[in-house]
């Protein structure tokens, strides 16, 4: 009997000590002497059809290696961030949320893209998403997808969309008084999603959050305007109950269930809508997001990706290769129809294929070619962190008395000096 | 008064003279207990001290991974930032409460599982396995559980008290997290405490009930003084343990609404800010806190080791 025990638990060790070595074992590079790049990207669900595509390109060149990240924006960029800080060289090209292109390349962990290269990553590109990969006038990474909001509207309530917040204010107050459905729904939770309606709000003002390198907290004229108009969208009676506590698919499905008259929200919900509330999709449809003054159409933020290349990588210049590949044209018009991620590359909207898959194009394409970025510095992730907690909830803004508050925060944290919350 | 004089008499090193008399045999014991103990001791100093030391040091840099060029010492700079900053107050009051409600509610309720489970005659096993459950379930997945059956539309929780949800307000937030906090550790204060109602003498409340002393009179005036000891070494470890409250936060509100602990905060500064000098002040002042709390039990109310004596030595 105590044999037996013992050669069981010997087992049972040799078993855990398989377990611990075989993840080790894995990371070794490939017998066949072709060498793996290990492409780190968010969960997308037909990218891996690009990476074998761009395999089968490689011929035997280098092989991609698809390994897919948490799903949760803040838990990709730190499970990243804590590898490339150990100096790992297991990551080859980074999916990375346009916003943190240039704390990684102030963090010097990214290559910076030169010659043929940073040519062909250039060619073609829209200057939004380009600008979003450029840091110190260099450039770092490749916009993989870009992504805009809309105007999303309900043509039995309103006949003409408005273009600018104001006229959509009153639109809806005008419902409201006759008893029709009203809402203007959007995100307005304390996250991302409100700095991003701010940030929009203050480029169509014609205003600046921070000076041109990225140094100072300016909130200049505009910044103030874009504070006026948020509080006093959130307080005209004109939003959701949950408007305050609202994210992306919250927004979705408060418009999708006839509860507003408008919504401003990524292109993500029409698909959502024709399947889930098909009545619905067919009395909707979008238009330029509003802007601040008549006459002046709105700059609207941009979302997306950028591929970059580690700089721990073993092996840079096939990763720049791999990285070109995933985000040429053919592979974006393919993820742009199969996922539907907006491309960056203007080319690809001509394309007749997308007449079918983004009956929205041309509005996609307008805004993003006089499109606004989120404050580009490093320190975005503090600056974003810093922004959503003063501007929540939107409607206890005081606009001057707010944007001293955050002239002094935010530049507390382009210095190292803020405490997150 | 009398209680704390007494712990500081009991806890007050030997004598000089004491020492002188201590024999050969017995020096030669202790030299082989310090031997004995070295080499845990340097791995100890190993893991321990070395991480401690560089977390000071990197609490007197301006050190950003994200501005990896300007990194300077700055001296105390970052302790002056956070000590001014209401973030980190607002945190460290939370972090307080919730440690003295929890610690407070699970040393009745550990009290009352422990005497169930010292009484019970029949399956005696059985019930102390069941009550250990909760401590012996990762605290990470218990507190999804949590987090699902507070959130309206998943949960069976969440429409129990008000109509909203219930981990979108504050008060409400802090409440559930106590309350997971409590379910999660109170089997362990009972187990603590199981080992202290052991060191009670049956012959001593045999003798208390023969002098007509009442079951509650019995409990307060013999069992609860006996058990002292552990009813401090049971309230040191999971004070220190509760201000140190991280997972259940983290998953339960993500500390939203104004719910983070100091902890919480010490990970969103280093890990997302990647801001590696105030993340390390932060972590510093953890420390400090701790072991005061620490040194205030040991010292005033005289906790000492499970296990030794009365007089503080083995």
């Amino acid at each position: 009997m105590v044999t037996h025990t013992g050669t069981w638990v010997r087992a049972a060790a040799a078993a855990v000590a398989l377990l611990l070595l075989g993840p080790m074992t894995a990371c070794g590079s490939d017998d066949s002497g072709v060498p793996t790049i290990n492409f780190y990207y968010a969960q997308e669900q037909n990218l891996q059809k690009v990476v074998d595509d761009c395999n089968a390109e490689a011929a035997g060149k280098y092989r991609i290696s698809y390994q897919v990240l948490p799903r949760g924006a803040d838990d990709q960029r730190v499970q990243m961030v804590r590898r490339l800080a150990a100096e790992d060289s297991g990551m080859d090209v980074l999916g990375l949320d346009i916003t943190w292109t240039q704390e990684f390349a102030s963090a010097d962990w990214v290559l910076e893209w030169t010659g043929a290269n940073k040519a062909e990553a250039e060619q073609g590109t829209l200057a939004g998403p380009l600008e979003s990969a450029e840091y110190d006038g260099k450039l770092y990474a490749a916009p993989k997808n870009t992504n805009v909001q809309l105007l999303w509207y309900r043509t039995d309530l309103v006949q003409q969309p408005p273009t600018t917040w104001d006229q959509m204010i009153q639109q809806a107050l005008d419902l409201k008084q006759q008893g029709k459905p009203y809402q203007i729904i959007t995100m307005g939770a304390q996250y991302e999603g409100l700095v991003v309606l701010y940030n929009t709000l203050v480029a169509s003002a014609g205003g600046q959050i921070l000076n041109e390198d990225g140094t100072k907290a300016v909130f200049d004229e505009g910044a103030v305007r874009g504070l006026e108009i948020l509080q006093k969208f959130a307080s005209a009676g004109v939003t959701h109950p949950s408007f305050t506590n609202t994210i992306e698919d919250d927004a979705r499905l408060q418009f999708q269930n006839g509860e507003g008259a408008f919504e401003l929200n990524w292109p993500f919900v029409y698909p959502a809508m024709q399947e889930g509330a098909p009545d619905l999709a067919a009395k909707v449809r979008w238009a330029r997001y509003p802007g601040v003054d008549s006459g002046t159409p709105s700059k609207v933020t941009i979302g997306g990706y950028n591929l970059a290349v580690s700089k721990y990588s073993k092996h840079p210049d096939l990763a720049f290769e791999a990285a070109l590949c995933l985000r040429n044209a053919e592979h974006q018009k393919f993820s742009a129809i199969n996922d539907g991620v907006p491309p960056t590359i203007e080319s690809v909207y001509f394309d007749p294929e997308m007449t079918k898959a983004y009956p929205m194009k041309d509005e996609i394409l307008a805004e993003l070619r006089d499109a606004a970025n989120r404050p580009l510095t490093p320190a975005y992730q503090n600056v974003s962190t810093v922004m959503s907690a003063t501007l929540s909830p939107p409607a206890s803004i005081d606009p001057e008395k707010t944007a001293k508050e955050l002239r002094g925060s935010i530049q507390d944290a382009l210095e190292s000096k803020g405490v997150l919350p | 008064m009398t209680a704390v004089a007494d712990a500081r008499r009991d806890t007050a090193p030997m004598s000089k003279e004491e020492k002188a008399r201590l024999s050969e045999g017995k020096r030669a014991e202790r030299r082989l207990g310090w031997l004995l103990c070295a080499p845990a001791a340097i791995v100890m100093v190993a893991v321990t001290a070395y991480p401690i030391l560089y977390s000071v040091w990197l609490s007197l840099q301006r050190f950003d991974l994200k501005f990896p060029d300007e990194r300077e010492f700055v001296g105390l700079t970052n302790y002056i930032t956070v000590l001014s900053n209401d973030y980190w107050w607002t945190a460290f009051g939370v972090t307080m409460l919730i440690t003295v409600v929890s610690v407070a509610i699970e040393l009745v309720l550990g009290m009352g599982l422990a005497v169930v489970m010292h009484r019970t005659l029949v399956g005696r096993g059985l019930v102390r396995t069941s009550a250990l459950i909760p401590y012996g379930i990762v605290t990470v997945v218990a507190a999804f559980s949590w987090r699902y059956a507070w959130t309206p539309g998943t949960g069976y929780l969440a429409n129990l008290f008000t109509d909203g949800a219930p981990l979108t307000e504050r008060a409400s937030s802090l409440a559930i997290i106590i309350l997971a906090e409590i379910w999660k550790t109170t089997p362990f204060m009972a187990l603590l405490l199981l080992a202290g109602l052991a060191l009670v003498p049956d012959d001593l409340l045999k003798a208390a009930s023969m002098d007509g002393a009442s079951a509650w009179q019995r409990f307060t005036k013999v069992t609860l003084p006996v058990m002292k000891p552990a009813i401090l070494v049971a309230l040191l470890f999971r004070t220190l343990d509760a201000f140190r409250v991280f997972d259940n936060i983290y998953v339960l509100t993500a500390g939203a609404n104004e719910t983070s602990s100091v902890s919480m905060l010490a990970y969103n500064n280093l890990l997302r800010g990647l801001n590696l000098g105030i993340g390390s002040t932060m972590s510093v002042l953890i420390f400090i806190t701790v072991a005061i709390m620490a040194f205030i039990f040991v010292k005033l109310f005289g906790t000492a080791a499970p296990g030794s004596r009365d007089d503080g030595r083995r």
